[in-house]
């Protein structure tokens, strides 16, 4: 949002000024009534629905509220909520490290098999289409399904995995879910499963739309299918990697909900997340708005500066050109 | 320990509101300002919760002939005796009831901002320090005048629990059942097997059951609330039924060498859990039992005798007995049962209809006609004749009624948010580690986390 703003006085507008001059008296008082409404109200609904509550939850933070009585029975305690993660609350840390695991394995392992499923269909292999559809498919079903799929796979009495391996009488059987060594990577695989089929069609879209004569031009010069994708399709493909990149931090840093599904709510050993955490403290029959919202600000700040820093200088590098 | 089978998860509102027809722009500007209406008066509902004070005995307000009803009782079965409940009280009274029934779990999530919106007239809940905190915040009605008229029906126990602590009545109960250890009759007959009294003859028996190739104890915490009750009846055993209502309210430190205590019991029992419990669910446990692999199971009869009947096993095989006695002292003179009833919400519109209804809830007819489409709760009235109580049943009330003191379990004789959240992360790390020094971080841990959850309660 910001590049949009800065971006339009710049020192080039003194020969626009004088085509502005002359076009303002043909916006009617009615047009301009109407701009007026058009930019007011989103920005009014930005403020209401977006800024509002986010600045309500930074407030709220520094409080102590159970959400019952009126507002009254907010009590401002500091930075206590924040010292109590920090130093007491025996689920913060795992949580942040959780979070930080999942953002490496999508950075590092779904999305690149995203890109890879990407590439491949990309060259037109036989039934690419099918593919296609399968690899996608995750992407298209419903968390409840999801949540059924993997339960069926995962059940440590019943479930697929354990009777192909043999694991599935009471001594032996694999806890997939339940053991905190296990479950948050049993977890990813699920979420792998489905952020690479979301990538991949992205990624698709993106090579359908690099021109052909550039691969042309690389096989004539003896370029193989390896140094053609990493020296003349990835750079071109640059503001798709970006959206790829953004997709996969945000999709990594908000994981929830397939979280959820698995353990319907609770919060298990071995998969506390931070946005698990906030909805454990913020819903339920006693709550703790003021600690819920300081684990939420924990989180916004871990979303917000990452993509802040890198969305300045993509654009800074976009406009420098 | 909320609760009973889930199985609807809540599709995200957006996909809801997101399949429709295409929208101009006048509808969404239309929208928009509905919208910010919406807000302002949700803020004024907040504002204004404190105002609607005022008259408990007479004119609450002229709702008339109707009285709305929230329900949570969303599953099949206690949908269905609820609905009978509620048939039967329109006919005895002559009122119109509208009942709106929501997913138990959406129901509890939402309790807050239900209770401070505009909520029904009469709603379910529980008994206990949940009622307890409601009535401290104001927002349930006393019901000292619809007591006069049904006290006389329930046991000095069962008026404890729907007093808040100022000594006023704010609960109508339905129904309790007992955490019990379960067993099959045929696997005790075929093992020759005795029911145990004390904890050595318990352990003994769990050893000869692990001897015979059966797990001892089916067991699971995956839902977070059912290894609580492992903890709760140790403590009561252990240390008493007071202190296990002062450990609840913090006025007793987690870091209590009478904790360590209760732990390292557990200790002794861990060998004979059914192993893997963090990723199981209780169902899943409950068909263990079933299936004669485990032999015994520890938890409340809503849960495994309902889940036989849900799995049409019928209860004829099916049998419990009262945990074993472990400290002399107390001997088996407490257990956990929890109860489930009615509360009258402080902005109910009409509040002479409601009270009317709950003085026919309150009696040992209308338990009964709720209980017909029940197989595993037992009634509170002590007049009340169920002639459809099973064997199950019967027992049952025989043991609640043989205890001194009936606990309500421990998130709802606690912060209901720290016993679900905070106690039982840490019985998941006692599960996966027990040994003394995960004993001694936890409960450090646990005392800390307590200071300020019980700061200003």
């Amino acid at each position: 949002m910001s590049a949009e703003v800065k971006a339009t006085p710049t020192p080039a507008a003194a020969p626009a000024t004088k085509r502005r001059r002359r076009r303002i008296p043909v916006l009617s008082r009615r047009d301009r009534v109407l701009v007026l409404i058009m930019v007011a109200v989103p920005l009014l609904a930005d403020l209401m629905f977006v800024w509002g509550p986010a600045i309500a939850t930074v407030g709220l933070s520094f409080a102590d509220w159970d959400n019952l009585g009126g507002l009254g029975n907010i009590h401002y305690t500091g930075v206590d909520n924040y010292r109590f993660a920090a130093t007491v609350d025996p689920q913060f840390w795992p949580a942040v490290l959780h979070n930080v695991i999942w953002l490496l394995v999508f950075i590092g392992i779904a999305s690149p098999l995203g890109m890879l499923f990407a590439v491949i269909i990309d060259r037109n292999i036989k039934g690419s289409r099918i593919y296609q559809s399968v690899l996608f498919l995750p992407v298209m079903l419903s968390l409840a399904l999801i949540g059924i799929i993997w339960e069926l796979i995962y059940s440590p009495n019943y479930g697929l995995l354990n009777t192909l391996l043999g694991h599935t009488s009471d001594s032996n059987s694999i806890d997939w879910l339940g053991n905190p060594h296990l479950n948050l990577w049993a977890v990813l695989v699920e979420a792998s499963w489905r952020q690479a089929g979301y990538v991949m069609v992205l990624y698709l879209a993106g090579l359908k739309a690099v021109d052909p004569s550039l691969r042309e031009a690389a096989a004539l010069d003896g370029a193989g299918p390896w140094s053609t994708f990493w020296r003349v399709v990835f750079p071109v493909m640059r503001p798709f990697n970006i959206v790829v990149l953004v997709v996969t931090v945000i999709e990594s840093l908000r994981a929830y909900d397939l979280i959820y599904i698995t353990t319907k709510g609770t919060v298990l050993p071995g998969l506390e997340l931070l946005s698990m955490l906030v909805t454990q403290y913020i819903l339920g029959q006693t709550q703790r708005i003021g600690y819920g919202s300081a684990l939420a600000v924990v989180l916004l700040a871990v979303s917000v500066v990452p993509i802040t820093i890198f969305l300045r200088n993509a654009f800074r590098r976009e406009d420098a050109r | 320990m909320d609760e009973i089978r889930t199985t609807a998860h809540d599709v995200p509102d957006a996909a809801r509101h997101s399949v429709g027809t295409p929208i101009g722009r006048r509808t969404v500007l239309k929208g928009f300002a509905a919208f910010a209406g919406a807000g302002v008066l949700a803020a004024c509902g907040v504002s204004g919760s404190k105002s609607s004070g005022g008259g408990s005995g007479g004119g609450g307000g002229g709702g008339g002939t109707t009285v709305t009803f929230g329900s949570n009782y969303s599953d099949p079965a206690p949908k269905k005796a609820f609905g009978a409940l509620v048939e039967a009280g329109q006919k005895s009274t002559g009122l119109t009831v509208k009942v709106n029934t929501t997913d138990h779990n959406t129901f509890q999530n939402n309790i807050n901002s239900y209770l401070q919106g505009s909520p029904d007239d009469l709603f379910t809940w529980f008994a206990g320090y949940r009622v307890a905190t409601f009535a401290k915040a104001g927002l349930l009605e006393t019901l000292d005048d619809v007591w006069d008229k049904i006290g006389s029906g329930f046991n000095d126990a069962t008026k404890a629990l729907s007093k808040g602590p100022d000594g006023h009545y704010y609960l109508v109960p339905i129904y309790n059942y007992p955490w019990v250890t379960f067993y099959n009759k045929s696997t005790f007959e075929k093992g020759g097997y005795e029911v145990p009294t004390t904890w050595d003859q318990m352990i003994a028996l769990a050893k000869k059951m692990k001897s015979d190739g059966l797990i001892p104890f089916a067991f699971a915490q995956k839902d977070g609330w059912p290894a609580l009750g492992t903890f709760d009846i140790l403590n009561m055993r252990i240390n008493g039924y007071q202190f296990h209502q002062d450990l609840c309210q913090h006025k007793e430190a987690w870091t209590d060498p009478k904790v360590t205590a209760v732990f390292d019991q557990w200790r002794e029992l861990m060998p004979y859990l059914q192993s893997g419990s963090t990723g199981r669910i209780w169902q899943d446990a409950a068909k263990t039992l079933e299936s004669k692999k485990a032999g015994m199971m520890f938890q409340g009869t809503n849960q495994v005798a309902a889940q036989y009947v849900t799995d049409g096993k019928g209860l004829d095989d099916l049998d419990f007995f009262v945990y074993p006695e472990i400290n002399p002292q107390w001997g088996q003179d407490s257990m956990d049962a929890p109860t489930d009833g009615f509360c009258l919400s402080k902005k109910a519109k009409n509040v002479d209809g409601a009270k009317k209804l709950l003085e026919y809830i309150g009696t040992g007819e209308a338990e009964a006609t709720y209980l017909q489409y029940d197989q595993w709760d037992v009634a509170l009235a002590t007049d009340a004749s169920v002639p459809t109580y099973n064997a199950i049943q019967k027992k049952s009330v025989e043991a609640i009624g043989k205890t001194k003191n009936i606990a309500q379990f421990l998130d709802r004789d606690s912060d209901g948010g720290f016993a679900d959240n905070t106690v039982a992360a840490a019985i998941d790390k006692f599960i996966e580690d027990p040994t003394p020094g995960t004993i001694k971080s936890i409960q450090s841990s646990l005392e800390a986390q307590a200071k300020t959850v019980f700061a200003n309660s």
